[in-house]
């Protein structure tokens, strides 16, 4: 094992203790415990729901419906609008404010697509409906909303001083309302096929482009590793044995072929092939399998990710949000414009309501007064589990996402296993609870701050 | 010629209080300005004007001649001046690097912070000023004072500093490093900057300093050379807020 630090200019036998092959990997405790939670959960109710169709048995294993390609494919549609928001809420967190308007937002932005695509553009501008620009446009105007209303929300916290509670909560109240006003309270649909495409089981990649990008993915993290690795030996750091690394790179690898693999696992069922079998490459019916692969709506939770993680780690913009997190009256001090900070986060919050109200509407094929009613307390619960600490200047992009997937992990598990809604609250509530108390449990012991 | 720094009748209030009365301070190349008084005597104050932090209401400011005009931390860093805070102004939950570059970061060619060039340059830099810092991948929140003041120093040191404020940079540390910052302010000095430097310890103020200002209630009550007076003469100005020397002239 440590026959392989050659490499590492500082890594001499007498300066540094022997390494296990465990700690030579430098891995994210944090994150191996947020992922073990999961598998957990995911176990748990695999088992729980194959004990009650096949008993006490080796059925238990195989007859479990959580650990199923329909259900990890339901799954990760169901997550992707919450994680994208909770990608934004990291930053609000990080910065010390919160965002309770963003479950309001999305249902303002979703209106204004909503209208846009059924009523502004085919009423006001001749368009006619099924037009090939009509779901852009409305894309354009729901982002544009989006950014509008959270600059001016960010406006009100940043430069009137405004607790962002106070003008969240006030938003809380205004944006859900103006959605209702705008759709008369009606509900809006259904909404253009194209915009469709972005919500779920009607748009999704498929066997071969799934593979294609889960291919793409590999050697993009590959390349990467590779990348970083070069760097810092060319600067003279240490760096890690060249085995951890390999070992690092296989398993990013294996997770990300498998979620591709697990997708495309999960088939379209015989009947709805048989309805338009020449949209899956058959000639006949006969015979023809199709896969529904990668989802639309999780590439553009993963977009969003990565964007999101090179803004945290690789902008500026990310430097003095975690700065102003960890010291705002230094970060001040060294020249940074905290308050349009503050505009920019809460900007930037609003474009990913947006993009989350493109998933979510789209999704359900319809706009709804209620769609992402209490979805502010999801992402918040979701930025929270996923380790952003409420004192400000701690918390990652992928800590939310894993966060947001425990949450909707338990949800769709209890529904599944059949357990009354109010226990399923209760049970998200303790749950929500217990991961902060389990976080401040792990600083103290690692004396991380 | 005309000295590095000279505020001139400057003045700033909070409120009703008066913090700094037309006070007026030089500071030449070379050399080092204590600031003397009680708490609240408008020293620190005084010194945020010359580093952006605060405003002034009235008053001038000259740099090497020219009048200066500060409004922000951001006009004062282009004076090349660099300010030590009292509360260490670092970001506990960032690396050294990260703090020692912060609101400079280097950057690619593509716009993107390069946080291994920030590294290799911290530990170029650290292993001049503080040979024992290695926990250059840590939060500073985990380093000891003294390893942190380093880091704050070595901002001031890294950017070119000609002119630099330390508002009490011994505050927080231990006796070793005390020292080690004593023969770190001897070193920038030797090397031309000019410094003004805050301090309750009027035995290491009269050791680094050239000359000592002190002031009581915003008000500038003398500004002598070290040499010509005695630390009784200082701890009477602090206290009585009067200057014995001109007194007895």
């Amino acid at each position: 094992m440590s026959d392989q630090t050659a490499q590492a200019p500082e890594a001499s036998p007498a300066s540094q203790p022997k390494r296990s092959m465990f700690q030579s990997l430098e891995l994210d405790i944090r994150l191996l415990g947020m992922i073990g939670a999961f598998f957990v959960i995911a176990a748990g109710f695999h088992l729980y729901t194959g004990f009650s169709r096949a008993g006490f048995s080796l059925g238990m294993f195989t007859e479990g419906t959580f650990l199923t390609p329909r259900n990890l494919f339901n799954l990760s549609i169901q997550t992707a609008s919450v994680a994208i928001m909770a990608t934004g809420m990291v930053f609000i967190i990080v910065m010390r404010h919160i965002d309770l308007s963003v479950g309001a937002l999305l249902c303002t932005t979703s209106a204004v697509m909503a209208m846009t695509q059924t009523s502004v553009l085919p009423d006001m501008f001749n368009l006619p409906l099924g037009h090939p620009m009509i779901p852009w446009i409305a894309i354009v105007a729901g982002l544009l909303a989006g950014v509008i209303v959270g600059s001016l929300q960010g406006w009100l916290i940043g430069y009137q001083l405004i607790p962002a509670f106070i003008v969240t909560l006030g938003g809380f109240l205004i944006w859900r309302n103006v959605g209702w006003f705008m759709t008369d309270g009606a509900t809006i649909g259904p909404l253009d096929p194209t915009f469709q495409l972005f919500g779920g089981i009607s748009g999704t990649l498929g066997e071969g482009w799934s593979w294609i990008i889960g291919g793409l993915a590999s050697i993009a993290a590959v390349f990467l590793l590779f990348s970083a690795r070069r760097t810092r030996v060319s600067h003279d750091f240490p760096v890690k044995p060249i085995g951890a690394e390999v070992a690092i790179g296989a398993i990013v690898v294996a997770a990300i072929l498998g979620f591709i693999a697990v997708l495309n696992a999960y088939e379209v069922p015989e009947r709805v092939i048989e309805r338009d079998f020449a949209d899956y490459g058959c000639a006949t019916a006969e015979n023809c399998t199709a896969s529904y692969g990668l989802p639309i709506s999780v590439i553009v939770l993963l977009v969003v990710a990565i964007v999101m993680t090179v803004i945290a780690q690789r902008t500026r913009l990310g430097r003095y949000i975690f700065a102003t997190g960890g010291n705002p009256d230094a970060t001040k001090l060294t020249g940074v414009n905290t308050r349009l900070l503050t505009v920019k986060i809460f900007a930037i919050m609003g474009v990913l309501c947006a993009i989350a109200a493109i998933v979510a509407s789209a999704r359900q094929t319809y706009h709804t007064n209620d769609i992402g009613t209490l979805d502010e307390l999801r992402v918040i619960a979701a930025a929270v589990i996923g380790g952003t600490a409420l004192a400000g200047g701690i918390g990652t992009i992928y800590g939310a996402i894993i966060g947001a997937l425990i949450m909707q992990s338990l949800q769709s598990g209890m529904a599944m296993v059949g357990v009354d809604a109010p226990y399923q609250n209760i049970v998200v509530g303790a749950v929500l609870v217990l991961a902060v108390w389990v976080d401040i449990q792990y600083r103290k012991h690692t004396g991380a701050k | 010629m005309a000295p590095l720094v000279e505020m001139k009748n400057v003045s700033i209030a909070f409120g009703g209080v008066q913090a700094v009365d037309k006070c007026s301070i030089t500071l030449e190349a070379g050399e080092v300005v204590g600031l003397l008084g009680h708490n609240g005597a408008g020293k620190s104050t005084l010194i945020k004007m010359l580093s952006g932090a605060y405003k002034m209401d009235s008053g001038e400011i000259f740099i090497e001649g020219e009048k200066a005009v500060i409004n922000s931390p951001r006009d004062s860093r282009d004076y090349n001046i660099e300010t030590i805070y009292q509360t260490l102004a670092l970001a506990d939950n960032l690396d050294a690097a990260s703090n020692l570059f912060l609101g400079r970061e280097l950057t690619t060619r593509l716009g993107f912070v390069d946080d291994d060039r920030m590294e290799a340059e911290t530990r170029k830099i650290m292993a001049r000023l503080n040979p024992n810092f290695k926990k250059l991948k840590e939060p500073v929140a985990a380093l000891s004072g003294g390893q942190r003041q380093s880091v704050a120093i070595a901002r001031a040191v890294y950017f070119n500093a000609k002119i630099l404020i330390m508002d009490e940079p011994t505050a927080a540390l231990g006796v070793h490093e005390t020292e080690m910052v004593a023969d770190l302010i001897k070193e920038l000095k030797a090397q031309g900057l000019g410094i003004f430097l805050i301090s309750h310890d009027t035995r290491e103020m009269m050791e680094l300093c050239d000359r000592v200002a002190v002031m009581k209630n915003g008000k500038m009550i003398g500004m002598e050379r070290v040499e010509d007076v005695t630390e009784d003469d200082i701890l009477s100005m602090i206290i009585l807020g009067k200057n014995p020397k001109a007194v007895a002239a």
